[in-house]
């Protein structure tokens, strides 16, 4: 039972699975590129190739190598893992959270979205107390503003509270 | 000796005091970059190369390149302390250094290898002194076509001596060109692959490439090998540095060999990574106490080190002189020429004399400084790696974002930011190779112009790449290095057919 459990843990998705499917999406890219291609033109026009010329074999190319690599992939050792599914759940507890910052910054700015995305991640992962999470989430990011808004004057995205707390 | 004028010019320009505050604080941040896991040389420099845009390109480059000089010394560090290389091309000194620091002389392996890195660094800026003028001079007489047969010799010594499987080597390859080509067409005017989006017009910025694969990608491969730092004590102090730097002349012949690999593989780009494994092989064959290695041998501290550090100085000499980088943050280094206005290549000797002086003799200083500052900062630097991941993840991601955005001041690059890296952690994963993607990207451009250039001049003939004699065996060369595997498999087939017989 205990080994059933064992097992469990460590399944996951086949590395011959994950080389294949690389492999295709390799060739869906090709294909994209390609028909972009011919779209913009891949013969021969008054100033020599059209601006598809190159692309186009590039496409090409990029689709005999997906084809040898995903037969190769498909003969690779059997049993081997990609990654088992506590990894994958690890990988993706710093995915998701990070798209969310990513989706959010336009509206609120970096400085308060970069603030909250450390604080989630030292909660969540390190489970320290709210006075170090408080001063490290609010320091650095006031640490870059210092640096870039003050110092090398690059403007980074703000969002309303800084703009009610007049920058 | 105009060169030795021109690099006492260099010094004066390199010394100015803001330089050198720009070199220091280069270094500092660089030590930093390859101490930290997810921030490397490449993404590094990518992350503040906006940051430089409003300085003179002289102090940028000074700034960037010591950066980088940094981050060579910085990866030491973990691999010795932490068994963590914070860099692929510290990998091989992970086999004798840690075991060193497991048995105490944590101080012996460190001095040895940061001035193993310097001398490695030092042998490769000697060679890029008196060999870049002279490659430079001789590239000024290249055309489009001969210059294509250089970016394709770089190419295919990706595809031929490459670890990872060679059709995997050109999918990443190829699919940096795809990219590349998105946008606007370089000579036409037309637009092109846009796929009637707003965004795609600009196309694809390589840093926004590079942070993502190298950067976002790592510490999702960090993550998921459940990171933690349990290190020796780092300690270092005159008297070791001392005894060490006397024991250290006896393997002048591992240092000089590693030094030649170095120079050699960072010229072709194969890069740093290959070099030091290849140094460290040779060595442990040749050594008389091979049998010992990777049990704490100095000699297999010292023959990765140098040949990293020389293979990564090295990688400057074909971008300086010919438009070519030879490792990944070569080619960042270059993409901030071309946004500093440069046009990199064999030009840059005679228009930029003192960008290019000034560059050459920072390296000398850098590397001096660096061994300084990392030498008596070591305990600072490893301080910085205990703290725990859970910390240091979010800040690195925070940076990484930032870096993203101020390419373009535009959010929607920090989105691709984390498409490339989800894209990167998957392919690394795969054993597809990430070097030759940006470096596709980074070139591709300049590689198309120059192959429809050459093709027009023949009216799209090919036999124009094997029309003269320069042409044709810069060719043959990239013929050669991509075939490289089959030919070493053939000739060991042979070999074995006629100990059989």
């Amino acid at each position: 039972m205990s080994n059933d459990l064992h097992d469990a843990a460590r399944a996951g998705p086949s590395q011959r699975g994950a080389e294949a499917g690389v492999a295709i999406g390799t060739a869906v890219f090709a294909l994209v590129i390609i028909g972009g291609s011919i779209k913009a033109g891949i013969g021969w026009g008054d100033e020599g190739p059209k601006a598809g010329f190159f692309p186009f074999y590039v496409g090409i190319a990029i689709l005999i190598a997906s084809a040898v690599n995903f037969f190769h992939g498909l003969a690779g050792p059997r049993g081997e893992r990609f990654a088992d599914w506590g990894q994958l759940r690890q990988v993706l507890s710093i995915v998701v959270p990070t798209a969310v910052y990513v989706a959010v910054m336009p509206w609120i700015g970096i400085y308060v979205s970069s603030a909250l995305l450390i604080a989630f991640f030292m909660k969540r992962l390190g489970d320290y107390g709210w006075p170090l999470i408080g001063s490290i989430a609010v320091g650095m990011p006031l640490g870059t503003f210092m640096v870039f808004e003050r110092w090398f004057l690059v403007p980074l995205p703000k969002g309303p509270v800084e703009y009610w707390l007049g920058f | 000796m105009e060169e030795l004028t021109n690099l006492f010019h260099g010094f004066a320009v390199a010394l100015q005091p803001f330089n050198i505050g720009v070199m220091l604080l280069g270094i500092v941040l660089g030590v930093l970059i390859g101490v930290l896991p997810g921030l490397g040389g490449a993404n590094g420099v990518a992350i503040l190369l906006p940051l430089t845009f409003s300085m003179s390109p002289t102090s940028a480059i000074i700034m960037l390149s010591c950066i980088y000089w940094g981050a060579l010394f910085g990866g030491a560090i973990t691999s010795i302390l932490f068994n963590i290389p914070g860099e692929p091309w510290s990998v091989a000194t992970t086999f004798d250094g840690h075991p060193m620091a497991q048995q105490g002389k944590a101080g012996e392996a460190l001095t040895a290898a940061f001035t193993s890195s310097f001398v490695g660094a030092l042998f490769a800026v000697i060679m890029i002194t008196l060999v870049a003028p002279l490659v430079a001079a001789f590239a000024l007489k290249f055309g489009p076509a001969e210059q294509f047969s250089v970016y394709f010799l770089a190419f295919c010594s990706f595809v031929g001596m490459s670890k990872e499987p060679p059709f995997k080597t050109i999918a990443a390859m190829f699919i940096g060109f795809a990219l590349a080509a998105v946008g606007l067409d370089q000579v036409t005017g037309q637009l092109r692959l846009t796929f009637g989006s707003e965004t795609l017009l600009t196309g694809f910025d390589f840093l926004i490439a590079v942070i993502g694969l190298f950067g976002i990608g790592e510490i999702l491969l960090s993550i998921e090998e459940g990171l933690q730092f349990k290190g020796g004590k780092a300690g270092i102090n005159a008297k070791v540095v001392w005894q060490t730097w006397k024991e250290l002349p006896r393997y002048w012949m591992t240092s000089l060999r590693s030094c030649v690999i170095g120079c050699w593989m960072g010229i072709s780009p194969a890069g740093a990574t290959p070099a030091s494994f290849m140094s460290y092989g040779i060595a442990k064959r040749i050594s008389k106490r091979g049998f010992n290695f990777g049990k704490g041998e100095i000699e297999g501290v010292v023959a990765p080190e140098t040949a990293a550090h020389a293979a990564g100085t090295a990688a400057l000499l074909p971008m300086l002189s010919l438009g070519v980088p030879g490792s990944p943050t070569a080619a960042v280094l270059l993409g901030g020429l071309l946004i500093w206005g440069l046009q990199p290549g064999p030009l840059l000797f005679i228009e930029q004399k003192e960008f290019v002086w000034g560059l050459i003799a920072s390296m000398y200083l850098g590397n001096i400084f660096g061994l300084l500052v990392v030498l008596t900062c070591v305990p600072l630097f490893a301080a910085i790696l205990r703290i725990p991941f859970s910390i240091i993840a979010p800040v690195i991601l925070v940076i990484c974002a930032i870096g993203a955005y101020t390419v373009h001041n535009s959010t929607f690059d920090v989105v691709m930011m984390l498409v490339f890296g989800v894209l990167g952690y998957i392919l690394k994963k795969c054993d597809y190779p990430l070097a030759p993607m940006v470096l596709a990207i980074v070139l591709g451009d300049k590689a198309e112009e120059n192959f429809r250039q050459s093709l027009l001049a023949s009216q799209g003939s090919l036999g124009i790449f094997w029309s003269n004699g320069l042409v044709g065996s810069i060719m043959a060369l990239g013929l050669f290095a991509l075939f490289w595997p089959l030919i070493q498999d053939g000739l060991a087939r042979f070999r074995a057919a006629r100990t059989v017989s």
